[in-house]
């Protein structure tokens, strides 16, 4: 029992009522959680307890359910704060997901910050939430987008990292590749970035999920997670920023909620957080936010994140010991620099044909450029397989899957 | 359920491991398009060679799972050496089984165009070995895969005669 962490892992899994059914008669084996993770009984219970007692719009309404569905909401907003050590819970804004929180920093703040002559910096392992709406808005505002390359052992090359800053106004990184499992100097490059008169946006939404989070000694300007892949609902995202920069910049959408007042001549925006979160807000998911941020300190991210590298490290050993050279993982060899994201290349299968394989053993992986294709070129490789592991994951779940690989191996052979 | 052996067909992993009319063509005056599937990152690279209304030489490229290779590879085989009617007829033949309409399955299949206007009876179109992918119908994320070149082919065709 060495390789399961301890009390994660099985321990965990009755929580998840999911993990409970049957794939083709087998027991489900869920290695896709860096795509979308299981959701515990607890929020599930909390969203139909919001919708069987509380349901109403928030804000504004007089009466008692109304002011509860409220006060559930900025209880779930205080608890996400709280969760990745925010300064305020001002400073909380909800979004649909990470990628519309980084599409608000893009349209927002660099709507009203970037134009010609001036560049943002991004990775080559950035997920295409970080690529995408830094392209589109290099087109539309004439600045220049460079490029932090991937080096060796899947860790960004950071050897001329002084001239991509200079003159950048934004770094973009992802805090952990969804691809590599690579966690990020975070800390090093925003002093770099800051040191260079750069802001830095943190895609977190493979981080937040797994390690212990901080804000403030990560020392970003701007971090986006999700909730979907930390326990919580789909339909819900967070953008985190400093207060004074949210205080700054323009609204994103426009409309109900996020004005104080308005005119035929113009509006007034609302306060923050509310300035950025226009129309009715996902309030049950919210709420399923808050008790799935409730559920992890109940495991203690310190835990979570000891639990994953204990499982990563046996992931890794168990994969080399029974296939060696044929089977590649791309990413950082060692499990302490890395999350639990697995991205296999198996002998000559294709990811799509060997993860047809797995599902057919209840094995439950993706398959696929990962939105990661800048760095799928990188590779040299059209896809990958990815399995990735999280808190009701343990070693038989590794070693079915190593299982799955030994059969896909024998059908394509 | 459906099980492993309804994809993967023999006569499927035979064209995966021994890909029939690989290559490329000299373009012109070959007509070459590609195809990408967005979902895993395939592309197929497809060569026709018209004359007189004859495709007379079709050549297949780029990289895929087994079923979007395959396919191509039957595609080649059965197209060469007709005539652009008869295989506009073949492709519709194709996606028509390969579409999930009335299979209860639902959405992710690719769209039907209508029935080319042939003068024959395209209902009649012998698709012979191709009836191998059929089962890929029951792996609904797997029927792009498989029909991947053989839009890819149409839009040559389209573009030889545009």
């Amino acid at each position: 029992m060495s390789g399961d962490g301890g009390e994660l892992g099985a321990g965990t899994r009755a929580d998840f009522p999911l993990l409970g059914r049957e794939v083709r008669g087998r027991p489900i084996i869920y290695l896709d959680s860096a795509a979308s993770s299981q959701k515990p009984r607890s929020v599930l219970d909390a969203m139909n307890s919001y919708y069987e007692t509380i349901n109403a719009n928030v804000h504004r309404g007089a009466y008692e359910i109304a002011a509860q569905a409220t006060e559930a909401m900025e209880a779930a907003r205080a608890a996400v704060a709280r969760f990745v050590n925010a300064p305020s819970a001002d400073e909380i804004v909800f979004t649909k997901n990470v990628t519309e929180a980084i599409n608000l920093v893009a349209r927002s703040w660099g709507g009203a910050n970037l134009g010609p002559g001036d560049a943002v910096v991004i990775t080559e392992m950035e997920h295409h939430a970080n690529i995408v709406p830094w392209h589109i808005m290099a087109a539309e505002k004439g600045f220049e987008l460079r490029w932090i390359d991937v080096g060796a052992d899947g860790q960004l090359d950071l050897g001329n990292l002084d001239r991509l800053l200079d003159g950048a106004k934004l770094l973009g990184v992802t805090a952990m590749s969804n691809v590599l499992g690579t966690l990020n100097p975070i800390r090093r490059l925003a002093d770099a970035a800051h040191d260079a008169g750069a802001l830095v946006l943190v895609d977190a939404a493979q981080y937040v999920p797994h390690l212990p989070t901080d804000v403030q000694a990560l020392g970003a300007d701007f971090l986006g997670f999700t909730g979907h892949k930390m326990c919580g609902p789909t339909g819900i995202g967070v953008l985190w920023a400093r207060a004074e920069l949210l205080e700054a910049m323009p609204p994103f959408l426009g409309g109900g909620e996020m004005i104080l007042d308005v005119r035929k001549d113009g509006f007034l925006p609302n306060h923050i957080p509310h300035k950025f979160e226009a129309g009715t807000p996902p309030i049950a998911e919210i709420v399923g936010l808050g008790e799935a941020v409730r559920y992890l300190e109940g495991l203690g991210m310190d835990r979570v994140r000891e639990h994953e590298v204990s499982l990563t490290a046996y992931a890794l050993r168990t994969l080399q010991d029974r296939y060696g050279p044929e089977l590649a993982v791309h990413g950082p060899s060692e499990p302490a620099c890395r999350g639990g994201v697995l991205s296999m290349s198996f002998r000559d299968i294709h990811p799509h044909d060997l993860s047809q394989v797995l599902d057919d053993r209840g094995v439950c992986v993706r398959a696929g450029h990962h939105c990661a294709k800048p760095l799928m070129r990188h590779l040299g490789v059209p896809a990958t397989t990815r399995a990735s592991l999280y808190v009701y994951n343990d070693t038989s779940d590794v070693d079915a899957l190593a299982d799955a690989l030994g059969a896909a191996g024998e059908f394509f052979g | 359920m459906a099980g492993l052996e309804d994809l993967y067909r023999e006569i499927i992993l035979d064209h995966y491991r021994n890909p029939r009319n690989r290559g490329e063509l000299e373009v012109p005056p070959a007509v070459q398009a590609v195809g990408f599937n967005p979902l895993c990152g395939d592309e197929v690279v497809i060569y026709v060679e018209v004359r007189d209304g004859v495709i007379t030489d079709v050549s297949t490229g780029g990289q895929g799972c087994s079923i979007s290779q395959s396919s191509a590879s039957m595609m080649s085989t059965a197209v060469k050496g007709r005539t652009v009617a008869e295989v506009r007829r073949l492709v519709w033949a194709f996606k028509r089984m390969m579409s999930i309409h009335g299979s209860g399955i639902g959405g992710t299949g690719d769209e039907l165009d209508d029935e080319p206007d042939s003068g024959n009876d395209a209902g009649d179109v012998k698709l012979g070995d191709l009836e191998a992918l059929q089962g890929v119908v029951k792996f609904p994320v797997r029927i792009k895969c498989a029909t991947l070149s053989w839009n890819t082919l149409v839009q040559a065709l389209d573009e030889t005669f545009a």
